[in-house]
C-alpha cells in the first residue's frame, strides 16, 4: 500500500527517526512526536492512516492518548509498540482502544507488515466482512468452507482453511508468521520452532500444487504473501 | 546539660508518637467522657429526688396552715407559725403586712421584691436568728392572704447544696485519678512497645546495611508484635532467596550469554576481513540479525520468567479449557512431528476447565512438546505423546517421550535457567524452555516434575483446578 500518512509517537528519538526513515524510504509520509501531548494534538487534527505509539511516554502516555483519541471519536487505527511484551499488557492496550500490539524489540518487516494491515483495514473496511475472497483462480467461500482452484476444489483441514482465509484477507499484503499465530491459532508465544513455516508449506502443496503459478508466496525476511502471479 | 535533656525530650517525643500511647490516650478520654456523663447523671437525679421532697414537705405545711386558718382566721395563723417557727428543725415561716412588714416568723430579711410575686421559688434568705447577710437558700412559696398579708412557707435547701458539693469532690477526685493512672499506664504500655519496636528497628537497620542474614528475635508471646516478626522473617528469607537466584542468573547470563555473542561478534569480523562481494556481506547481516534475534528471545524469556516468578502476571488469569490448549498446541506441532518422522498422539479428556492463564498454558506445552520433538525424533519408537487429564482434583498435563531421557540426577538440575546436559550441547536452545515451564506451574500453584518414561522422558504440570466440576471421561 503506497503512500501512507503515519504518525509516529515514540520519545527514544533514535528509535523514532530510524522508523522515520525506514517509513520514507518505504515511499510513505512519516511525522513524529516526542510526547505524548505533541502526538495526540497532531493525531487530533492530522489526517494520518496510522498511528504507533510507544505505551511509555512522557506528559501522557500512550494508553491515556489512545483513550482520550477514542473518546473525541478519532478512529485512526492505532499500533501499540511497548517494551511491555506480557500477555495481560496486551490486552491492556488492546482494552484501551489500540488496534494492535507489537513487543519490543521487533523487527521492522514485522512492524511494516502490521501497518499494512491497519491501514488497509481503513481504507476499505468491506474485504473484513466479504463472505469469499478471490485471488486469480482462487477461491475461498466462508460460508460454505469450500476453497477451489481453476474450478476444482480443494479439500482443506478446518485449520488449513483459516490459514488460507487469513491470507487471502490479506491478499497482497505480507503477513508475518507471528501474525499467522495470533490469527490463526490465537497465540502470543514465540513457537521457537518453525512450526508456522511446516504448516504453510503443507498448505501451499495443496493449493499451489500442479498449477504453473504459484499463490502463496514467501517474502524473505518477512512472511508470506497470497498474490496472483508472479515467481515463487 | 542541655544534650541530656534534648536526649530525653526526644525520647519522650518518641514515646508520645507511638500509636500504643496514643491509643491508651485515646480509650482514656472515652473512658474521662463516660465516668462524666454517668457522674453528671447520679447528681443530677440525687439533686430531683431531694427538691421533690423539699417541695412535698412545703406542701404538707401548707396544707396544716391552711387548715389553722380555716378554723381560725389569721389570729390562729399567727399563733400557730409563732410556734412552730421556734421547733427544732423547723421549716422557714413567715407572715408579712400588705406593706412588707415583719409580722412573725423565723425568716429575717428576703431579696426586695420576693414577696410580691405569690408561688414557688428558691431564693436567698436571712435567718431570723443571724444577722442581716443573705447566706442560706431555700425553697419558699409565697401566698396572698385575705386582706393583703402575705404568708410564706419554705425549707432550707442547705443539706441539698452539701450533697451536691460531696459528689462535685467525689467527681473531681475520680477524675484525677482516672487521668493520673490512665496515663501512666499508657506511658508504661507505649514504653513497652517502643522498647520492642526499638530492638526491632535496631536489627532491620543492621539488615540493611548489609547483614542479610540477620532475623529479628521473637518474643514468644504469640502477639501482634511476635507475628509482625515472624511475617518480616519469612519476607526476608524470601528476599534472600530471590537475590540468589538473581545473582545466579545475572552469573549465568554473563556466562551464556558471552558465547553467542562472541560468535556473532566473529561472523561480522570474518565477513569484514574475507570480501567485499555484496552477497556475501549480505548474507553475514542477515546471519547476524538472526543470531540477535535468538539473544533477543533469550532475553524475552529470561524477563518472562523473572515476571513469572515475581508474581506479577496475576491480574489478567480466566478459566478457561487445559485439554482444549494442550490439543491446540499439538495440532500446531503435527505438521512439524511429522516433518521429523514423530507419531504425535494426543489424549485429551473433554472439561478440564483451568483457573490461569491460557496463553502461558499454551507456551509451556509448546516448550515441552518442542523439546519432546527435539530429544525423541532420534528414538527407535518415535512417538511423544501429549495428555490431559483430571486426576484427584487435579489437572494433569504431560508430554512423553521415548528418547533417552534425562538420568534421575539430573531432573532437578535442568529446571534451573541457562542449565543444558552434555547431550544437549549439540543442538539448539538455550536451556530456558524447562524453566519457562517451572515458572508457569509455580505462578498457577501446581508443579511440575520430570518422570521416567522408561525409555524416554515424561514431563507432567500438575495443577490445581477449580473444585466444582465433575469429570468427564472422553478420550481425543
Amino acid at each position: 500500500m503506497p503512500d501512507m500518512r503515519l504518525l509516529i509517537i515514540e520519545d527514544d528519538r533514535e528509535a523514532s527517526s530510524y522508523l522515520c526513515k525506514a517509513f520514507r524510504e518505504a515511499g510513505h509520509v512519516a511525522d513524529t512526536a516526542d510526547d505524548g501531548l505533541d502526538g495526540y494534538a497532531l493525531a487530533r487534527e492530522g489526517t494520518y492512516d496510522v498511528l504507533v505509539v510507544d505505551r511509555m511516554l512522557p506528559k501522557l502516555d500512550g494508553l491515556s492518548l489512545i483513550r482520550s483519541l477514542r473518546e473525541q471519536g478519532v478512529e485512526t487505527p492505532v499500533l501499540i509498540l511497548s517494551a511491555l511484551g506480557q500477555v495481560d499488557d496486551r490486552v491492556k492496550g488492546l482494552k484501551a482502544g489500540g488496534d494492535d500490539y507489537l513487543p519490543k524489540p521487533y523487527a521492522f518487516s514485522e512492524l511494516m507488515a502490521r501497518i499494512e494491515v491497519l491501514a488497509r483495514r481503513r481504507g476499505g473496511g468491506s474485504s473484513a466482512e466479504a463472505t469469499s475472497y478471490r485471488v486469480g483462480d482462487l477461491e475461498l467461500d466462508r460460508l460454505s468452507h469450500r476453497v477451489t482452484r481453476a474450478g476444482q476444489e480443494i479439500p482443506l483441514q478446518p485449520r488449513e482453511f483459516r490459514l488460507l482465509e487469513y491470507l487471502m484477507r490479506h491478499a497482497g499484503q505480507v503477513v508475518t508468521r507471528t501474525m499467522l499465530l495470533e490469527h490463526v491459532w490465537d497465540y502470543h508465544f514465540d513457537p521457537q520452532t518453525n512450526v508456522i513455516d511446516v504448516h504453510v508449506s503443507r498448505l501451499r502443496a495443496k493449493v499451489d500444487k500442479g498449477f504453473e503459478r504459484p499463490m502463496i508466496h514467501t517474502v524473505r525476511g518477512a512472511g508470506y504473501m497470497v498474490r496472483a502471479g508472479g515467481e515463487a | 546539660m542541655p544534650a541530656a535533656q534534648d536526649g530525653v525530650l526526644a525520647r519522650l517525643g518518641t514515646l508520645f508518637r507511638t500509636t500504643a500511647f496514643k491509643l491508651s490516650l485515646a480509650y482514656l478520654l472515652v473512658f474521662a467522657a463516660f465516668a462524666f456523663f454517668a457522674l453528671g447523671y447520679v447528681a443530677w437525679n440525687a439533686r430531683r429526688v431531694l427538691d421533690d421532697q423539699i417541695v412535698s414537705t412545703i406542701e404538707a405545711e401548707i396544707n396544716g396552715l391552711s387548715d389553722q386558718y380555716a378554723s381560725g382566721g389569721l389570729r390562729r395563723l399567727v399563733g400557730v407559725v409563732e410556734r412552730r417557727a421556734r421547733e427544732p428543725g423547723a421549716s422557714l415561716y413567715l407572715v408579712t403586712t400588705p406593706a412588707g412588714e415583719h409580722v412573725v416568723g423565723n425568716v429575717e430579711a428576703l431579696p426586695p421584691g420576693t414577696l410580691a410575686q405569690p408561688g414557688q421559688v428558691e431564693t436567698a434568705y436571712a435567718r431570723s436568728t443571724d444577722n442581716d447577710r443573705l447566706d442560706h437558700r431555700a425553697i419558699v412559696r409565697i401566698f396572698t392572704l385575705p386582706g393583703g398579708f402575705r404568708l410564706l412557707v419554705g425549707r432550707d435547701v442547705e443539706e441539698r447544696d452539701r450533697l451536691r458539693a460531696v459528689i462535685g469532690r467525689a467527681f473531681a477526685w475520680s477524675l484525677m485519678l482516672v487521668v493520673g493512672l490512665g496515663f501512666l499506664g499508657s506511658w508504661f504500655i507505649a514504653q513497652r512497645v517502643l522498647k520492642r519496636v526499638d530492638h526491632m528497628t535496631e536489627i532491620t537497620r543492621s539488615i540493611m546495611a548489609g547483614d542479610l542474614d540477620g532475623r529479628l528475635t521473637l518474643a514468644g508471646t504469640g502477639d501482634e508484635l511476635d507475628r509482625l516478626a515472624s511475617n518480616l522473617n519469612a519476607m526476608l528469607d524470601r528476599i534472600g532467596e530471590l537475590m540468589r537466584g538473581m545473582r545466579e542468573v545475572s552469573d549465568n547470563i554473563a556466562h551464556d550469554l558471552k558465547t553467542p555473542l562472541t560468535r556473532l561478534r566473529n561472523k561480522a569480523d570474518a565477513a569484514l576481513r574475507e570480501g567485499s562481494d555484496p552477497d556475501a556481506l549480505r548474507a553475514a547481516l542477515e546471519a547476524n540479525i538472526e543470531e540477535s534475534d535468538n539473544l533477543i528471545r533469550v532475553f524475552n524469556a529470561l524477563l518472562m520468567i523473572a515476571r513469572l516468578e515475581a508474581g506479577n502476571a496475576r491480574e489478567g488469569l480466566a478459566e478457561f479449557d487445559a485439554g482444549a490448549v494442550a490439543l491446540e498446541v499439538a495440532e500446531l506441532y503435527e505438521a512439524v512431528a511429522e516433518e521429523r518422522g514423530v507419531a504425535l498422539e494426543a489424549q485429551i479428556q473433554d472439561g478440564l476447565v483451568l483457573h490461569g492463564s491460557r496463553e502461558l498454558i499454551g507456551q509451556a506445552m509448546a516448550n515441552l512438546i518442542d523439546n519432546a520433538l527435539k530429544y525423541g525424533a532420534a528414538a527407535a519408537e518415535p512417538v511423544v505423546r501429549v495428555a490431559a487429564r483430571r486426576e484427584d482434583g487435579d489437572i494433569v498435563l504431560s508430554v512423553a517421550d521415548r528418547g533417552e531421557g534425562i538420568p534421575e540426577a539430573e531432573r532437578g538440575r535442568v529446571l534451573e535457567r541457562f542449565v543444558r546436559l552434555e547431550t544437549a550441547r549439540t543442538r539448539p536452545g538455550f536451556g530456558l524452555g524447562l524453566s519457562l515451564v517451572n515458572a508457569v506451574a509455580r505462578l498457577h500453584q501446581g508443579t511440575f516434575t520430570l518422570e521416567d518414561n522408561a525409555p524416554g522422558l515424561r514431563a507432567v504440570l500438575r495443577l490445581p483446578a477449580p473444585r466444582d466440576q465433575a469429570p468427564k471421561e472422553i478420550a481425543a
